[in-house]
C-alpha cells in the first residue's frame, strides 16, 4: 500500500455520479467507468486506479481487477504514448494484415505487445474491428485507419508526433 | 429465381444524404412517422407486435429468430409488473461483419425510432444500446442523436405529447466478442465479466438484473419503422416467403469493391459478388467463400449460385449468419484462413466450458501446425472429432459451435488441401501467400 491514497479526480467522480443514475444497480457503470479512467489517467489502468474504482463501486479490488482483465480494450500495464492496434482477423488477413503489422513494428521500432524503447508506441494485434469491407486497417489511439497499404501505414505512423 | 426478386432500397435510403445522422434530415425524409402512427393512431402494444409478427421479420443478429414472436414472449405487465428492458445488441464483432456500424454512423435516428417502437410494443421504459467499445463514431453519433431526440420530445417522458415514456442509454463494451452473445451481453452490461448464462431461464423471464428483457440486433430494429409505416404486406413483397425483407450484405476479402450492400433476402451470392462487388479482384478466380461471417462454414466456389436466404444456405451446407460474405481467391490458402479463424475463437472463448476452452485451443494449434507443414494425417480426423465434441449444443453458448462449424466445413470441402499440407510438409501455396508471422509478446 502506498503511503498516500490515490483519489479519482473530482471531475471524473462527478461524471461517474451521473453515469450510475442510468442503471438500477450502481455496478453496471463499472465498464464505462473503466473506459473513462483509462482515457483520462494515462492510457492504462494502474492498480491505484482499480483500487479507487473498487472503493467508488463498493466492490473488492480483486473483483474490479477480474472485470478489467477480461476485456481486451483495457490495458493493465503501462502503454506507449500512442497505441496502435493492427487487425489480424480474416478479412484483413486476406488483404495483407501481416504486412501492415510488420510495417507498424518497423516504423515504431517495437514488437507486437511491447512498448517501444523510446516509450512512444505500443503496437498490438487486435481482432476484427468491424471494418472488414475497408481492410486492411489499424486503430491509432482509438481512430480507425482503413484501406491501408504498407506505404500508407508507414506514412501515417511516421507522421505521428 | 433471383432475377425475379423485387429490388427496393429502404434501410440505406438515407445514408447518402448530407448530414443524414441529424434529426432535421431524418425528419425531412419520413423519419419518426412510424412512431407517430403508433402513438397517435390508437395502436395497442399487442397490435404492434402482431404487425411485426405478420411481416415475418427475422432477427439480423445471426440466429434469424422471428422478431414478433420474440417480443411476444415478454410477460404481460398486468400479471408481471416487474421493470423490463430492451438491450440493443450493437456489439457487432463477428469477423466479416460491419453493417450495423453503417446504420449507427449514418442513420442513428432510424435505430432510435425502431427502439422506441419496440419499447412501446413490449411496454419497456428503459433501453440500453450495448455498442462495442471500438465503435467510437457509432457511439458518439447515437449519443448525440438521442440528445437531439430528447430535446424534440421523442425520448424521455410524454413522447410526442402522449403517455408513452422511454429512456435510451448508451453503454460501451470493451472488446470482448462473447459480449455479443445475448446473455454474455447482459452480464457485461451489469458490470461483470461477459460470461454467458445457462439457458433456461430465458431473457424474457430473467434478463438484465433478473428482469424481463429482450435483446435485439441493430439492423433488426432499424427494419421496424419501415414495417410499421409501410405494412407487413409491403415487407413480405421483398425477399422470400420464409426470409422476407431486405438485408445488409457485407462482402469483403478478395473482391474489387468490398462494401455493405442492401439487397432482398434470397438474392444469389453470385449477384452480390459480380454486380455489387465487381467480381473477384485482379481478374482471378474464386476458390472459396464464407457466406455469413467467420462462424459459418466455408463453401467451395461451385456453390456461388446459392440464394442468400436461411433455407437455401442451409441446404448448401452453411448458414446465413450475419450475411457477411468473405471471399477467397485462387491464391488463398484455406488452411491459413482456418488458422486465423480458429485463433480468433481460441482468443474469445470465455473459458467457462471445458469443451470450448480446450477445444478452441486445440483447433487453433492443429490448424497452425498443419499450415506450418508439421501436421500429421491423423490430425484431420482429430479436427473432426474435436469439433464433434464441442457442438452442437454441448456448451453454455454457441461460441463452441461457431468454432466447430467452420472446422467441419473445411474438412468436408477442402480435405485435399489439408492433406496436401501434410504430404508436402509445407503450405502448397508457398510462403509468398503471407508475410512472416510476428508472434505477440506476452511479457
Ligand atoms: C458467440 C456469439 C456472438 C454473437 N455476437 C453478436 C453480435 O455481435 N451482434 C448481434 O446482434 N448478435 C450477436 N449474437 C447473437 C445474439 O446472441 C442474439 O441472438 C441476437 O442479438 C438477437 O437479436 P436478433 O433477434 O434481433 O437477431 C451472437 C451470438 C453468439 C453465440
Ligand atoms: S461455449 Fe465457450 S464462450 Fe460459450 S460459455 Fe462456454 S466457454 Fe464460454
Ligand atoms: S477482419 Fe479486420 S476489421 Fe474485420
Amino acid at each position: 500500500m502506498s503511503a498516500e491514497r490515490f483519489l479519482l479526480p473530482d471531475g471524473l467522480v462527478k461524471e461517474l455520479d451521473e453515469l450510475v443514475t442510468h442503471y438500477p444497480e450502481r455496478r453496471a457503470a463499472l465498464i464505462p467507468a473503466l473506459h473513462r479512467c483509462q482515457e483520462e489517467l494515462g492510457g492504462w489502468l494502474s492498480p491505484d486506479v482499480l483500487e479507487a474504482l473498487a472503493e467508488y463501486f463498493r466492490l473488492e479490488p480483486v473483483e474490479v481487477f477480474g472485470v478489467a482483465s477480461f476485456y481486451p480494450m483495457f490495458h493493465l500495464r503501462p502503454v506507449g504514448q500512442h497505441v496502435v492496434g493492427v487487425c489480424h482477423n480474416i478479412a484483413c488477413e486476406l488483404r495483407g494484415a501481416e504486412e501492415i503489422l510488420a510495417t507498424a513494428c518497423r516504423v515504431t521500432g517495437t514488437r507486437p505487445g511491447k512498448v517501444s524503447a523510446d516509450g512512444r508506441f505500443t503496437v498490438t494485434r487486435v481482432e476484427c474491428q468491424g471494418a472488414c469491407t475497408a481492410a486492411p486497417m489499424l486503430v491509432l489511439d482509438g481512430a480507425f485507419h482503413e484501406n491501408l497499404t504498407p506505404d500508407s501505414a508507414a506514412k501515417l505512423l511516421g507522421g505521428v508526433r | 429465381m433471383s432475377a425475379a426478386l423485387k429490388r427496393e432500397v429502404y434501410l440505406l435510403s438515407r445514408v447518402g444524404l448530407a448530414d443524414s445522422h441529424t434529426l432535421p434530415v431524418y425528419r425531412a425524409n419520413g423519419g419518426y412517422q412510424a412512431l407517430e402512427k403508433v402513438l397517435t393512431g390508437g395502436y395497442t402494444p399487442a397490435q404492434v407486435i402482431q404487425l411485426v409478427k405478420d411481416s415475418g421479420l427475422r432477427g439480423r443478429g445471426g440466429a434469424g429468430f422471428s422478431t414478433g414472436l420474440k417480443w411476444s414472449f415478454m410477460p404481460d405487465p398486468a400479471k408481471d409488473p416487474r421493470p423490463r428492458y430492451l438491450a440493443v445488441n450493437a456489439d457487432e464483432s463477428e469477423p466479416g461483419t460491419c453493417k450495423d456500424r453503417v446504420l449507427m454512423e449514418r442513420d442513428p435516428h432510424g435505430l432510435i425510432e425502431g427502439i422506441l417502437i419496440a419499447c412501446f410494443a413490449m411496454r419497456v421504459k428503459t433501453a440500453y444500446v450495448y455498442v462495442r467499445g471500438e465503435y467510437r463514431l457509432s457511439h458518439d453519433r447515437l449519443r448525440d442523436a438521442i440528445a437531439e431526440a430528447r430535446k424534440a420530445g421523442l425520448v424521455g417522458d410524454k413522447i410526442l405529447g402522449t403517455d408513452f415514456a422511454c429512456e435510451i442509454w448508451m453503454h460501451k463494451g470493451a472488446g470482448a466478442y462473447i459480449c455479443g452473445e445475448e446473455t454474455g451481453l447482459m452480464e457485461s452490461l451489469e458490470g461483470k465479466r461477459g460470461h454467458p448464462r445457462p439457458k433456461p431461464p430465458f431473457p424474457a423471464g430473467f434478463g438484465l438484473w433478473g428482469q424481463p428483457t429482450t435483446v435485439n440486433n441493430v439492423e433488426t430494429l432499424a427494419n421496424v419503422p419501415f414495417v410499421i409505416a409501410r405494412g407487413p404486406d409491403w415487407f413480405k413483397s421483398l425477399g422470400t416467403a420464409k426470409s422476407p425483407g431486405n438485408v445488409l450484405i457485407g462482402i469483403s476479402g478478395h473482391v474489387e469493391r468490398p462494401g455493405v450492400y442492401e439487397l432482398p433476402l434470397g438474392i444469389s451470392a453470385r449477384t452480390v459478388l459480380e454486380e455489387c462487388a465487381g467480381g473477384v479482384w485482379k481478374g482471378r478466380q474464386l476458390k472459396a467463400w464464407i457466406p455469413g461471417g467467420s462462424s459459418t462454414g466455408l463453401l467451395p466456389a461451385a456453390k456461388i449460385d446459392v440464394a442468400l436466404d436461411h433455407d437455401s444456405i442451409r441446404e448448401a451446407g452453411s448458414m446465413l449468419g450475419t450475411v457477411a460474405m468473405i471471399m477467397l481467391d485462387e491464391t488463398a490458402c484455406t488452411v491459413r484462413a482456418m488458422q486465423v479463424i480458429a485463433r480468433f475463437y481460441d482468443h474469445e472463448s470465455c473459458g467457462q466450458c471445458s469443451q470450448c476452452r480446450e477445444g478452441t485451443e486445440w483447433l487453433h494449434q492443429i490448424f497452425a501446425r498443419i499450415e506450418r507443414g508439421q501436421g500429421r494425417m491423423e490430425d484431420i480426423e482429430l479436427l473432426s472429432s474435436l469439433a464433434g465434441g464441442m457442438a452442437p449444443a454441448k456448451t453454455i453458448c454457441a461460441l463452441a459451435d461457431a468454432a466447430a462449424i467452420p472446422t467441419h466445413a473445411i474438412v468436408k470441402h477442402f480435405r485435399a488441401e489439408l492433406e496436401e499440407h501434410v504430404r508436402l510438409g509445407r503450405c502448397p501455396l508457398g510462403a509468398s501467400n503471407h508475410a512472416p508471422v510476428l508472434e505477440e509478446a506476452h511479457a
